[in-house]
């Protein structure tokens, strides 16, 4: 059934329908919208699962720990200060390999305080052993949750998952949104059955001391497991489409990129403005694609070779910087390319909920064209600068 | 792929914390020992016991020699000397 829905009220939807057991979260702008609706669910008995009420988001993740280590499927949702608060949470869960699906409402980090959309909160969190999807629209933020737990839940994975979905944009966006039905939603993701638990009938003890004989062991296997997940991910978004008749979860996704020169590559709901830029630049004669990163850990560094080898031009748009270097997809995508071809530049945009338009994207095009540049700054006014601190 | 991450209640017997100790071990005299307790249940590591009416002895596999037991024996029966002694 089809429903005009807010992103974070898409993703509640599809919370509900995967049957999670328990929910605990800690309210957060701009995340807060998606755990209100599931606790309505659950107050309303529309949805049969514990919402657990905490202090921080540390709690929040400490209790879907503890929920998952016993065998429940469980959510969380967050966003920005939030999740870093998380932070410690999140690596213990990817180390204890627990299949936990997160939604990150991507905004950006203090100071100063802005609850605006970048990615830089989700981006901080890429070492942890995490797989991360983007979402562009509402509809694909909603699919994910499914394909999420599917993949999470994989007896030969057991990795959690982060759903991010841009802040305001997506969370407080409003789009149609297809909900299936509980029956198509059973028939695609069945009941967990977790391969080990916390259970007082057979004990065993989880989260022990790793010390210098074992530690490097766990690292390897999930390093090895993250990349079973780039040859899973496909698999599911295949299955997921037989029983929805929709596209599913993939890699990337590219547009008008095959006949190319140039082509710009990019996360989120921001490839949205740039397929319409794209359809009206192939108007004026360019030869313009789009590469979008869905996921982007695992990182697919061999089908981003594949698309981006032989062409010209390539602009790297993202939300984040690791301040002091570059943005960190400049950084590794710039890392698969030995020769000078294609010519790569990266280019940091929209960070702090800062809009991008079609002007930022024709700067982006003229400056990459120009210049070689790895972390070029755009619609930076320069009139709020100066060489001292100032009131 | 999976490494050693989950184990079977009893399984930190296998780390040896012993071997983290430092230049001292604590040696129980065996003097002046009023069986008070006050060893085993302050040691950290829980691997001081009762052999005995009056005579404790610490497990030196995973006694970590922080000292604790020879600090609050009130009879001072318990004394931190070098490894090698």
């Amino acid at each position: 059934m089809r429903k005009f829905l807010e992103g974070s009220h898409a993703v509640a939807e599809a919370v509900k329908l995967s049957r999670v057991g328990v929910v605990s979260a800690y309210p957060i702008t701009p995340q807060t919208h998606i755990v209100e609706r599931l606790a309505e669910f659950v107050a309303n008995g529309e949805l049969n699962a514990q919402f657990i009420n905490v202090e921080s988001e540390h709690s929040a993740a400490s209790v879907v720990l503890g929920a998952e280590a016993t065998g429940v499927r469980a959510f969380t949702a967050t966003s920005s200060q939030g999740l870093i608060l998380m932070s410690e949470v999140l690596f213990n869960i990817a180390g204890l390999r627990l299949p936990l699906v997160l939604v990150c409402a991507n905004r950006a980090l203090s100071a100063p305080i802005n609850i605006w959309n970048d990615h830089q909160d989700a981006i901080t969190l890429r070492d942890s052993g995490w797989i991360q999807f983007y979402a562009e629209n509402n509809q694909e933020a909603h699919d994910f949750i499914y394909q999420a737990y599917k993949l999470a839940e994989n007896p030969e994975i057991m990795l959690p998952v982060m759903v991010n979905m841009d802040g305001y944009i997506l969370t407080h966006g409003m789009e149609p949104v297809d909900i299936p039905s509980q029956g198509k939603v059973d028939e695609f993701l069945p009941p967990y059955t977790p391969p080990y638990k916390l259970d007082v009938e057979n004990p065993l003890s989880m989260g022990l001391l790793g010390d210098p004989t074992v530690y490097l062991e766990t690292r390897y296997a999930i390093q090895k497991t993250l990349e079973d997940v780039l040859k899973l991910i496909p698999k599911i978004g295949e299955e997921f489409k037989s029983i929805f008749g929709r596209k599913g979860i993939a890699l990337l996704e590219k547009y008008k990129i095959d006949d190319a020169e140039d082509v710009i590559v990019a996360m989120g709901s921001v490839c949205g403005t740039i397929k319409d830029f794209i359809d009206k630049k192939r108007k004026e004669g360019l030869s313009l694609g789009l590469l979008k990163i869905v996921t982007y850990r695992p990182f697919p560094k061999k089908e981003i070779f594949n698309f981006l080898k032989g062409k010209k031009n390539v602009f790297i748009l993202e939300k984040a910087v690791s301040l002091g270097s570059d943005g960190p997809l400049y950084t590794e995508i710039k890392s698969l390319f030995e020769d000078s071809l294609p010519k790569i530049c990266g280019f940091i945009a929209g960070l702090g909920g800062r809009d991008i338009t079609f002007n930022t994207l024709e700067k982006m095009l003229a400056v990459g064209r120009k210049e070689m540049v790895s972390s070029y700054f755009l619609d930076v006014n320069h009139t709020l600068l100066r060489d001292k601190f100032f009131i | 792929m999976f490494g050693p991450l989950v184990a079977k209640p009893g399984s930190s017997k296998d780390n040896k914390t012993g071997s983290w100790r430092m230049l001292k071990k604590p040696k129980f005299l065996h003097e002046n020992c009023i069986g008070c307790g006050m060893c085993k249940l302050i040691c950290p590591e829980a691997c001081v016991t009762k052999k005995d009416k009056n005579f404790y002895e610490p497990d030196y596999s995973y006694c970590k020699g922080c000292g604790l037991c020879s600090y609050i024996c009130p009879k001072k029966d318990i004394i931190m000397v070098k490894e090698e002694e």
